[in-house]
Formats: C-alpha cells, structure tokens, sequence
C-alpha cells in the first residue's frame, strides 16, 4: 500500500527549542488517522510541516510522494483546515467559493454549492459573521471541493460545541466514504478522535510516541494489576509504560505483542483514552514526580 | 430501515455494537430478508464513526451468511437467525408481559423486577453450561 | 489570484478612484479659466509694467484649490504605500488567512508575485493620473519664479510621483512583512518614506547632475544688501546678492573679488556712516567684483525627473525581490 506521508527523522526548532524532533512515521493510505497530544506537543508543526506552511530544520518529509508544496499540482491534492479555520472575515460565502474556484484547478463547483446548499450556509453572509461551527463547515468545504487525495485537518473541532462538532465530523467522514479520502486529524481530546480514526499517532513532548492501526494497538496494550511488584523484573517483549503503586499494589500499563501468561497479573482491556494518558504519564513522570514529592 | 446507535463508554468495539444490532434487529423481526441495510454513507454520517469500522462489520455479517453485498446496490438481508420465527416469539411475549404484570401486583418495583429477571436468567445461564 | 487581489483591493481602489474623478472634475471646470487668467494678465505683465501685481493676483486665484493640490501631492504616494503596500502581506499574516491562501493550489511566488504587480501596478498608475492632471493645471503656475525646478514643486510634478508611489508602495509591503501586523507597518512606512523622500530632496537631487557653475561680473541689479562684517572679518565688506535666473534651481550665491576670493578687503571709501546708497553702490560696481552662482537651469527638469524617478523604482525593486527571497524562504 503506498504511504500517504512519509518522514525520516523530521525536525523543525525554532531558535533554541525543538518543536518536533526526530519523527520517522509512514502513514497508510485510506486511513483516518488520528495525531494526539497535548497543547504545545508539536501536532501543528508537524501538520504545518506536511502541507509546506513550514520548512524542516532536519530531516525529510514526503505527501503523495513528493516534497509538500513543490508545484501547484502536489498543493493540489493535499487539503488543509488550519487551526481556527480561517477565512476572509470580509468575504462572502460565495466569494470564497468564487476564491476556491479561480485558485484550484480541480474545483468541483458542484460539490462545493451541494453542500453549502445542504449545510443551510447564505451564500450572501459575510465569513466573520458566521458562527464557530459554521466557519468550520465552510473551511472543511473549501478543503473537499479541490478534490484532494489528502485531507488534514489541525484541530478542526476543537473550539466548538459539542452538536457542531458531531456535525463536523459527520460531515467528513461522509466526505470520506463519497471521495475515498485518506485524512490526518489531530485533537488533543481522545474522545474526538475514538469514533472517526482507524490509525492513530501520538506525539508527546515533540516526538512520536506510538504509533499503528487502533485495533492493533489496542491489542497489543494491556493493563496489569496485582501485588505490589518491581515493573523491571517482568519478562523481555513486554514493555511497561506507566506504572503506579500503593503499598500493597502495582498497576501497570504494558505493551506486548504476545499475550501475558503470568497468573500473579490480572490483565484487562484498555481504552484508547487511557493508552494515550499512560504515555502521556510516561513523558511527564521524569519531570514532575520529583516536585509533587517535594509538596508532600 | 433500522437505524444504528453507538455507546461509546460500554467498552465493546464499535463493529462489534453493530454487528450486535444486526442480530438482535433480525430477532425482533425489525429486519427481514430483502430488507436493505442502511448505506455505509448512512450510518456513517449519523453515527460520525470510522467507514471501516461499518464494513469490517457488514463483512462480518456477509461471513456468517446473514446478508449479502450487491455492488452498487447496498448490503441486503438474505436470511433471518432462525430462532425466533413471529409464531414462536408472540405467546412468549405475552407469557412475559402476563408475569410482569404478576410481579407488579406483588409490589415490587421496577429495580427490584429487572435484577430479580436478570439474576435468574444468569443463574439459569451458568446452571446450563455447568450441566453442558 | 487576479479575482483574489482585485476582491482585496476593491475598497482601496474604488476609494482611490472616486477621489481622482472628483479631482479631476474640479481641474476641468477651474484649470482652462486660470489658463486664460494667466495669458491675460501676467503674461502680458511686461508690457503692462504691473508685474507684481498681476502675479501676487494670480497666484491667490483657487486658492483652497491650491492648497488642496499640494496636500493630496505631498500625501499621495504616502498613502499609497499605507494603504495599499503595508496590508498586502501583514493582513494575511495577522489574521492567520495565509494558512488558507497557501494551502490551494498557487504556489507562494505566484500569490505574491500577482498581489505585488497589481497592485503595485495600480498605484503607479493612480500616482502617474494623479500627477498627469496636477502637472496640467499647475502649468501657470509654474511658469512663475523657480517653477517647477523648486525642489518642492519638482517632487510634486512629472513622474517623480509615480517613483514614490512604488517606492511607498514597497516600502509598506516590506514593512508588513517583517512587522507581521498592519498597524505598526503604516506607521513604520510613513516614516521611513518621510525620512527617505525628505533626505533624498534635500541633499541628493541636486547633485544628480553636475550643477552648472557661473561666474560672470558682478550684477548690480541682483545686489540687495551691502555691509561690513560677516564670515571674512569685521572690517570687511558684505556683498549680498539675489540672483534671478528664471526656471533655474539655485543652490548657492556669492560674491569675490577679480581674483575669487570671497573676502573682499575693506569697504570703499564712499561707502562710509555719511554717504549714500546709490554712491556706495557705485563704488562696488568699479570694484570689479564677480558673482559665483551654481544652479541647476530649467532646462535640465526632465533629465533630473528621469533620474531621481529611476532610482525610486530601482529601490522598489530591490525591495520587491527581497519579499520575493524572505517570502518563499522565511515565513510560515
């Protein structure tokens, strides 16, 4: 299957600090693939990155097989929603339409009119008076109608309500099914990103952490409980992430591709949710648990 | 047509909610055979989950032979889960209802009925597989 | 990208219209009435020995007109860069709106290099209109005194404002780019334009050519002031001089003896506490005296507005290609 994004070891710093180091991921085509992590991880300098917004420090990136924004014919098979979708506050709806159509050679003006109609948009409403969820629909219209093989979007519902985010995003995974789109979507929710994403990434602290098809990681990541015990003395092939005791118990968050045979453990089920907090702990634990200790 | 729901905190995988409501909806006779099944495109933009997740579960239910895909058409029941044809389930039913109407008289309320309903059915449950 | 830039630029280029139609009406209905006022009176003013007062009458005729002229000269090609140069970029960027105009499918050069020509285009030829009709109806005017070699009429005439319409205009789009917010890029603009365009007029113009250097015997009728003292001693004599050559610019004026030296020893002897003017006078004018004078004549008008005209363009330029470099390089 041909990779709909590929990096090598990818990096951009600004000044003195790294907003992305050291990523190295290949993205499946026909995916919806989710990228999580906190505020300030490096999501949007990676989706910056991906859609040639930004220049990489180190490393290399490639979209649909070419370097991103190399001619107009790459720029136009990539789709982005930036972040706070922006639009020309001062034009119309259907002055942004008219922009879409003279700037993209592969404008569907069909689909593009279809779903302003369906979505109930005045064509004659200026975009700064549209409202949150509204502004959404109409970047995520710009974005579908040039067509693209690629559609990435920088937290595209992360400032609405709750119905205008479940209406985003029933919108775009119907856009999904109707052009076979392979999208790239990043939240620092889970729970946005659990029903729609069949792949998921997740960055912590500039770099991936993890990432695979969600069945697969599912599978693949257990939770431990049992008598209080050292995580270092567990089997090799079993890799623990996050660990927490009391006096008398330890639990634990493990990978492993095989399944755990030790009868001490009782092994449940992990949520996605919960996966991506064991990480996030991971990363975090180094530096904060010496201060919390020092509060006690 | 029936429409699918999904509980996100239950802890069971979206496809198999789905492949779930199939079955039950062919029990309760809410789907019979030929009837279509909502278009991946559907349930896809009411439920705003993953398309996959809607065909590794329509493929699911092709596999076991309970419906079929035909190409540019739709996925279609193409035969019901034997157990329960409408003659068997309706004196059932009103045996059901006529208990519940019983247990109503006798006080209890309804927490009381369901737990009492459940714990039975799981002991019955266990006694059969532990006799099996 | 035309529709695009033309939609950005509606308000400022029906805005810029609107006000050069309306200049251009109150030109056609008082411009042929001062043309005929002029060779009526004060082109005739020889014969009629009432110079001075045909050109004083002349010159208070439109006077709010006038004034309305030379500020709209001396502010257009200002505005132009702040209205027109400073938002080009720094609006997109502080709105965020360039993450949506980079991301369809024009690569940057081509967003750029569009906003860039048209509308530095369009403010060249509003410029360019604007002086072809100010130059038009000022003609009287200018034909008086130093006219338009007069180092602020000059700025305001010809095709020098089309060079600081450019200059203005990339001047304000280099500032919003590296500024990143519209504001402060007007405010950057203004200033630099000022500082540059006032600094270029006052010391840089005049040696764009080699001046002309006159010296020629003294004029007697040019002399408007004699005294003792000044620069070259208090027992020296003071010479000062007015010289009128028409159309000329002049830079400088002054009077040395046969030898050229510009201390010109003692008084003469007539030009005591007890004597008259016109003997004084006299006395200076059997000193043999010389008057240096450097100028730029009239003549060289247009060579100098071709000049200083292709150096602003050359500096709109360089810095056009420098958003060209900084664009595609820098920004994100």
């Amino acid at each position: 299957m041909t990779a709909v994004l590929e990096a090598h070891g990818l990096g951009r710093r600004y000044r003195r600090r790294w907003a992305l180091s050291d990523c190295t991921l290949k993205i499946p085509a026909g995916q919806v693939v989710g990228l999580v992590g906190p505020n300030g991880a490096g999501k949007t300098t990676l989706l910056h990155l991906a859609v040639g917004l930004l220049q990489p420090t180190a490393g290399t990136i490639e979209v649909l097989g070419d370097r991103p924004a190399a001619s107009p014919a790459q720029l136009a098979r990539v789709g982005f929603v930036a972040q706070d979708t922006p639009t020309y506050s001062g034009l119309t709806v259907a002055d942004h339409l008219r922009l879409g159509a003279h700037l993209n050679p592969g404008w569907d003006a069909r689909t593009a009119s279809d779903r302003i109609e369906r979505l109930g948009l005045d064509p004659r409403q200026r975009a700064g008076k549209l409202s949150g969820g509204q502004r959404a629909q109409l970047a995520l219209t710009l974005a579908l109608a040039k067509k693209p093989g690629l559609l990435i979007l920088d937290e595209p519902v992360a400032s609405l309500d709750p119905l205008a985010r479940r209406e985003f995003l029933q919108s775009l995974m119907e856009a999904v099914v109707d052009q076979g789109l392979s999208v790239v979507l990043s939240s620092h929710l889970v729970a946005d990103l659990e029903r729609a994403c069949d792949y998921l990434i997740v960055l912590i602290d500039s770099r991936v952490q993890i990432s695979g098809e969600v069945d697969h990681l599912l599978g693949t990541h257990h939770l431990l409980t049992g008598p209080r015990r050292d995580p270092a003395r567990l089997p090799e092939g079993q890799q623990v992430i996050s660990a927490s005791h009391t006096d008398r118990q330890t639990t634990l968050t493990v990978r492993s591709e095989g399944p755990i045979h030790d009868p001490a453990w009782v092994v449940s089920k992990i949520g996605l949710e919960d996966l991506v907090l064991a990480y996030m702990s991971r990363t975090v634990g180094a530096e904060r648990r010496p201060a919390l200790e020092v509060q006690r | 047509m029936i429409e699918f729901h999904l509980d996100a905190h239950s802890g069971v995988a979206p496809y198999l909610q789905l492949i779930h409501q199939v079955r039950q909806a062919l029990r309760l006779d809410l789907l019979s055979e030929g009837d279509q099944l909502p278009t991946v495109k559907d349930v896809v933009g009411r439920l705003a989950i993953n398309p996959n997740t809607v065909l590794k579960a329509y493929r699911e239910l092709e596999y076991e032979g309970l419906v079929a895909a035909r190409p540019g058409l739709g996925t279609f029941v193409t035969r019901t889960l034997g157990d329960g044809s409408p003659a068997t389930i309706a004196p059932l039913r009103r045996e059901l209802q006529r208990w519940l109407a019983k247990a109503r008289r006798t006080g209890l309320d309804d927490e009381s009925i369901e737990a009492l309903m459940l714990t039975t059915f799981r002991s019955a449950t266990e006694g059969e597989e532990n006799i099996a | 990208m035309i529709w695009l830039t033309w939609r950005q630029f509606r308000a400022q280029t029906v805005a810029a219209a609107s006000l050069l139609a309306l200049l251009a009406i109150a030109f056609a209905v008082t411009g042929p009435q001062l043309a005929h006022l002029y060779d009526t009176t004060v082109a005739t003013c020889h014969t009629q020995h009432d110079c001075p007062i045909a050109i004083n009458a002349f010159q208070s005729e439109d006077s709010f007109l006038q004034s309305l002229v030379r500020l709209v000269m001396l502010a257009a090609p200002a505005l132009i860069g702040i209205f027109w140069g400073a938002p080009l970029i720094a609006h997109e960027l502080e709105a965020g709106t360039q993450r949506l105009a980079w991301t369809q499918s024009v690569t940057r050069l081509r967003w750029l290099a569009v906003k860039l020509g048209l509308a530095g285009l369009a403010s060249m030829a509003a410029a360019g209109l604007l002086s072809l009709m100010v130059t038009w109806w000022s003609g009287p005017f200018d034909r008086i005194g130093a006219g338009r070699m007069d180092p602020s009429i000059f700025s305001e005439r010809g095709i020098v404002p089309v060079g600081y319409a450019a200059f203005a205009f990339a001047l304000g789009v280099t500032a919003g780019l590296l500024i990143r917010r519209t504001v402060p890029a007007m405010a950057v603009t203004l200033a630099v334009f000022a500082a540059v365009v006032s600094g270029f007029a006052l010391r840089v113009r005049f040696h764009l050519l080699p001046p002309v250097r006159l010296v020629s015997a003294l004029n007697m009728s040019w002399v408007t002031q004699t005294g003792i003292g000044g620069p070259a001693g208090p027992n020296s004599l003071l010479v000062s001089i007015t010289p009128n050559v028409p159309g000329a610019w002049i830079s400088s004026s002054q009077v040395t003896t046969a030898a050229g030296s510009t201390s010109l020893g003692p008084p003469p002897p007539t030009c005591g506490a007890n004597s008259t003017y016109s003997a004084c006078t006299a006395a200076i004018g059997r000193m043999h005296l010389r008057q240096v004078i450097i100028y730029q004549p009239g003549s060289r008008f247009w060579a100098l507005q071709w000049y200083e005209t292709a150096i602003y363009l050359a500096l709109a330029l360089a810095l056009a290609g420098f958003c060209v470099w900084w664009v595609r390089r820098r920004v994100s």
